[in-house]
C-alpha cells in the first residue's frame, strides 16, 4: 500500500505538481486570461464534445466486440483478438496516416472526411478502440454462466438475460473502459494532428492548441489550459469511479 | 506457476536491457577529435549526413565523432535551453537562435561574421500540383475564389512565419501600403484550409491531396521532388529570402572543432553539397554554379524591420497582427 | 439470430476502424516486396531504434505490472481516506496530452527544472537521455494493469480469499494461490495493453528524447522521421515491427489460457 503510494507519487504526482505550479506562475489573471482565450475555449469544447461521443460509441461497440470475442466462435477469431491492441502499439502518427490514406482525399473508398470534425472523431475512435473491449473481456470470461443458464432454462430470451443478468455485471467494466477511453481521447495528439487540419476554432483540439502555446513560448499559458483539462477529466473520472462503485455488486451468493 | 516463470523472464530481460543500454553508450564516444554534438532543424538531415562524412576527411575534422539530433526548429531550440547537450546549433529561423542568446547559451556576437551568421539560404515558393492546373503564379492568384491554400500554423512553425512575411513583404514590395498589405493577409487567411504544426507536415498534407497551393521553402519543394513526390513549384516575383543561422554553443567542450566545422560548412565543397540538397549557398561562387533563379523583387527580413520587430508586431500571442487575424477568422 | 447480428455489427465495425488501417500498413510495407521492407528495418538507425524501444518497454512494463496489481488490490480490498482520489489519479496519465507530459517532465528534470541544478551538479542526465524516456513511458502506460484488474477483483469477490485465510494461509500465500490465478486473465490483458502502449508511445517521448540519432530515437520516432523524409516503406515497415511485437506479446500472454475451465 505504501509502496503503491510512493510509486504513484514519484511517477505521477511530481510531474503534475510541477505542471500546476508552472500554470500558477502567470498569476491569477494570467491563468484566467490563458483559460478564457476564445481559441482555447473553442478547442476545449470541441475536444470534450467529440470525446464524449467517442466514449458512447465505444461503450456500445466495445461491448459488442468483447462479446463476440468471448461468447462467439467464428473463423479468424484469434486473429481478430490479436489485432485489437494495435491502435496502441502503432505510433499515433501511423494511425493518422492510415486513416488519412483510407478516408481522406486520395482514399480508395471514395469517402473523404479528412480535415473535418468527423476526422477528429474517427481518429479518436481508432485510438480508443481497445479500451472497453479489453476491460470487458476478462469480466465476461470470469462471469458465472450459471445464472444465465438458469434464466435461459426458465424461458428468458437473450435480450432479457443480457439486460438483467449480464449487463449489470459488465457495466462496471464498461465504465472502467469508458474512463480510460475518455482520458485518452481528450489528451490525444498524434493521431488527430495529421488528419484534422488543426484549423483554429474549427478542428483544433485542446492538445494541439496547448502545443501551439508551448511553441509560441507561452509555457505557463499552456500549463494553465492543461491544468483545466486535468481538472475536468479528474472530475469526470471521479464521477465514473463513483458510478462504478455504486453499480458494482459486492455479494456473491 | 507459468506466471511466475514469465514474470521472471521479463525481469531478466529488463536487467539485460538496462545493462545493454548502460554499456552501449561508451562504445561510440572515444575518438581523437573528441565528440561534436550537432543539434539542427529537421530538413537538412540528409545534407548534414554527407557533410559530416566529408568533414571527417579534412585535417580539422579527423578523428571527430559526431552526435546528431534533428527535429522541428523551435522544438530543438527549446530542447537545448532545457538541457540538450550541443556544440553546434543550426536552426531554420533566426528567432530560434535569438532564444538561445537570451538563455545565455549562444554569444551575442554570433552574427558577426562574413555571412551574418547564416549557413544556407532559400526562398518562399508556391508549391502546386503537377502541371500547375490552377495556373498559380502570383500572390494575387492565391486569393482568387476557390483557391485553397495550405500553410503551417504560425504558432508552432518557423516556416509559417517565413511564409506570412513573404506574403506581407511581397505586397509592400509591390507598392501597397501597410494597411492594404495587412488586408491581403486577411484575405489570404480566408483561403487557408489547413494549418499543420510544421512545414514538413504541411507538405505531407498537401501531398495527401489537400489544397491547391502550398506555401513552402524552395528547399522543401526540391526535397520532395528529389523523392519523386508529385509537385511543381513557382517562384513568385516578389518573395522573401530565407536565411538559416548556425552558431557555436558557449558551453561547448569542443569549441575549436565546432568552429572548424562551421568554417568548413562555408567552404565551396560544403556549400556545393548544400546546393545539391536544394539549399541556396551563402557562398557566392557556389551559388553561381547552381543557377538558382533570383526573384526580381527579392527582399530579406531586414526590409521588414528585422525578426525581433516583426515577431512582436505580427506574431505576439496577444497583440500580433496575424494572431488577431486568426482569432477573427474563428471567434 | 442475435448471434449473427452481433457478429456482423462487431466485425464490420472492426473492419472499417481497425482491419482496414492495419491492412493498409502491412500492404504499404510489402508493396514493393519483402526485400526493400527488410532493408528498411535493418538500417543502423532502425536497429538502434529497435533496441531503444525494447529497452524502454522491458523496464516500464514489469514496473507498471507489479505496481498495477498492488494498486488494484489496495483500491478494491482496502478502505482508506482518499481512495476515490487515488483511483482517479491512476487514470490521469492518460488524460494528459503527450506534449504536456513531456513538458511536465522537462519542468522537473530539465536544466531549469525543479531538480535541474541538482542533476547537473551530479552529472546525471535524465531528460534527453534514456532514463527520462523510460520515466515518461512508465507514466503514460501506468493505468492499464490497474484498470484491468480492478473490475475482476470486484467480480470475484472475497470469499475464496477469506476462506484461505481461515484455513491458515498467509497473506502472500493467499495472494499467490487464490487471488493471482483468478486475476491472471486481467493481468495478462493489462500487460498486453501496457506493452502495446509503451511500444507505441510517441508524443511525450518525442519531447524528452532529444532525437539523438542512434541513441535516443525509439521506433516510433524513427517512424516519424522516415515518413517525414518520404521513406514510406521504412515508416510502414517499422510500424509492422511494432505491430508484430504487440501481437507477440498477446500470444505470449495467451499461454496463460487456463486449460478448459473446470466447473
Amino acid at each position: 500500500m505504501g509502496l503503491a503510494t510512493a510509486y504513484l507519487s514519484l511517477i505521477v504526482l511530481l510531474p503534475l505538481a510541477a505542471l500546476v505550479w508552472h500554470a500558477g506562475k502567470a498569476g491569477r489573471s494570467g491563468f484566467w486570461e490563458a483559460v478564457s482565450d476564445p481559441q482555447a475555449v473553442s478547442a476545449l469544447k470541441l475536444t470534450l464534445a467529440v470525446s464524449a461521443v467517442v466514449c458512447l460509441v465505444n461503450a456500445v461497440m466495445g461491448t459488442v466486440v468483447a462479446w463476440i470475442l468471448v461468447r462467439d466462435r467464428f473463423p479468424g477469431q484469434g486473429v481478430v483478438n490479436a489485432i485489437i491492441d494495435l491502435p496502441f502499439a502503432l505510433p499515433t502518427i501511423v494511425a493518422g496516416l492510415t486513416l488519412l490514406a483510407l478516408y481522406g482525399p486520395n482514399g480508395p473508398v471514395g469517402v473523404n472526411v479528412a480535415f473535418s470534425r468527423t476526422a477528429v472523431f474517427l481518429a479518436l475512435l481508432f485510438v480508443t478502440l481497445p479500451f472497453v473491449i479489453r476491460t470487458v473481456q476478462p469480466v465476461l470470461l470470469e462471469l458465472d454462466r450459471d445464472m444465465e443458464e438458469a434464466a435461459a432454462s426458465l424461458g428468458a430470451g437473450p435480450l432479457l438475460t443480457f439486460r438483467h443478468i449480464v449487463f449489470p455485471n459488465v457495466f462496471p467494466a464498461i465504465l472502467s473502459g469508458v474512463a480510460l477511453a475518455f482520458a485518452r481521447a481528450i489528451g490525444e495528439f498524434g493521431a488527430v494532428v495529421l488528419i484534422s487540419g488543426n484549423l483554429p476554432f474549427k478542428t483544433e483540439v485542446a492538445s494541439v492548441f496547448i502545443f501551439g502555446q508551448i511553441e509560441s513560448g507561452d509555457a505557463p499559458g499552456a500549463a494553465a489550459v492543461s491544468v483545466v483539462i486535468l481538472f475536468i477529466s479528474f472530475a469526470v473520472l471521479l464521477a465514473i469511479g463513483a458510478l462504478r462503485r455504486l453499480t458494482t455488486r459486492h455479494d456473491r451468493a | 506457476m507459468r506466471f511466475t516463470v514469465l514474470a521472471g523472464v521479463f525481469l531478466v530481460l529488463a536487467f539485460a536491457a538496462v545493462a545493454a543500454a548502460l554499456t552501449s553508450g561508451e562504445v561510440s564516444a572515444r575518438a581523437d577529435g573528441g565528440t561534436l554534438r550537432l543539434v539542427a532543424y529537421s530538413t537538412p538531415r540528409e545534407a548534414y549526413g554527407k557533410l559530416i562524412d566529408d568533414f571527417k576527411d579534412t585535417t580539422a575534422g579527423r578523428g571527430t565523432s559526431f552526435e546528431q539530433s534533428y527535429g522541428a526548429s523551435g522544438e530543438q531550440a527549446r530542447a537545448v535551453i532545457a538541457g540538450l547537450k550541443a556544440d553546434v546549433v543550426a536552426f531554420s529561423l533566426e528567432l530560434d537562435m535569438t532564444s538561445l542568446v537570451k538563455a545565455g547559451l549562444v554569444a551575442k556576437t554570433w552574427k558577426q561574421d562574413r555571412f551574418g551568421g547564416m549557413v544556407t539560404r532559400s526562398v518562399v515558393v508556391f508549391a502546386v500540383r503537377k502541371g500547375n492546373p490552377e495556373k498559380i503564379r502570383s500572390w494575387a492568384d492565391l486569393i482568387k475564389p476557390g483557391i485553397d491554400v495550405v500553410t503551417p500554423n504560425v504558432q508552432t512553425s518557423g516556416g509559417a512565419k517565413w511564409n506570412v512575411m513573404a506574403a506581407y513583404g511581397a505586397q509592400r514590395k509591390l507598392g501597397l501600403s501597410r494597411q492594404r498589405s495587412v488586408r491581403y493577409l486577411e484575405k489570404l487567411y480566408d483561403h487557408v484550409v489547413s494549418q499543420d504544426k510544421s512545414a514538413r507536415e504541411a507538405l505531407q498534407t498537401f501531398l495527401a491531396g489537400r489544397g491547391d497551393v502550398l506555401l513552402a521553402y524552395e528547399n522543401e519543394a526540391l526535397f520532395a521532388q528529389k523523392h519523386n513526390q508529385a509537385l511543381d513549384f513557382v517562384i513568385p516575383k516578389a518573395t522573401i529570402s530565407i536565411e538559416n543561422p548556425i552558431a557555436v554553443v558557449k558551453r561547448s567542450g569542443n569549441r575549436t572543432t565546432a568552429r572548424a566545422f562551421i568554417s568548413y560548412l562555408r567552404t565551396k565543397p560544403a556549400q556545393l553539397i548544400f546546393g545539391e540538397n536544394g539549399y541556396r549557398p551563402v557562398l557566392r561562387s557556389a551559388a553561381k554554379q547552381f543557377g538558382f533563379p533570383v526573384p526580381p523583387r527579392q527582399f530579406t527580413i531586414k526590409y521588414l524591420g528585422g525578426w525581433a520587430n516583426v515577431d512582436k508586431r505580427f506574431f505576439d500571442p496577444r497583440t500580433g497582427i496575424v494572431t488577431k487575424i486568426q482569432k477573427r477568422k474563428g471567434g | 439470430m442475435h448471434r449473427w447480428v452481433l457478429r456482423a455489427l462487431g466485425l464490420s465495425y472492426l473492419g472499417v476502424l481497425l482491419a482496414a488501417p492495419v491492412g493498409l500498413v502491412f500492404w504499404r510495407t510489402f508493396e514493393h516486396g519483402v526485400g526493400p521492407a527488410w532493408d528498411a528495418v535493418t538500417t543502423p538507425a532502425a536497429k538502434h531504434a529497435f533496441v531503444v524501444t525494447i529497452t524502454i518497454a522491458a523496464i516500464a512494463v514489469p514496473a507498471n505490472t507489479i505496481f498495477g496489481v498492488i494498486c488494484a488490490l489496495a483500491i478494491v480490498r482496502r478502505r482508506f481516506p482518499g481512495k476515490g482520489i487515488l483511483n482517479a489519479l491512476v487514470d490521469l496519465p492518460l488524460a494528459l496530452s503527450p506534449v504536456v507530459v513531456g513538458l511536465a517532465f522537462l519542468l522537473l528534470y530539465g536544466r531549469n527544472g525543479w531538480f535541474g541544478s541538482w542533476l547537473t551538479e551530479h552529472g546525471v542526465q535524465i531528460v534527453f537521455a534514456l532514463p527520462g524516456m523510460i520515466l515518461v513511458t512508465i507514466f503514460v502506460s501506468l493505468p492499464f494493469v490497474v484498470r484491468e484488474v480492478v473490475p475482476v477483483l470486484h467480480e470475484i469477490g472475497t470469499e475464496q480469499e477469506q476462506a484461505a485465510a481461515t484455513l491458515g494461509a498467509s497473506g502472500f500465500q493467499t495472494f499467490r494461490r487464490v487471488t493471482l490465478p483468478a486475476i491472471r486473465w486481467a493481468v495478462g490483458y493489462g500487460v498486453v495493453l501496457t506493452t502495446a502502449r509503451a511500444l507505441g508511445e510517441f508524443g511525450a517521448v518525442s519531447v524528452v528524447s532529444g532525437h539523438v540519432v542512434g541513441k535516443t530515437e525509439t521506433m516510433t520516432l524513427h517512424v516519424e522521421e522516415s515518413y517525414q523524409s518520404f521513406d514510406y516503406v521504412g515508416a510502414y515497415a517499422a510500424s509492422v515491427v511494432l505491430a508484430l511485437l504487440a501481437i507477440s506479446t498477446l500470444l505470449a500472454m495467451s499461454l496463460f489460457k487456463p486449460k478448459e475451465e473446470i466447473r
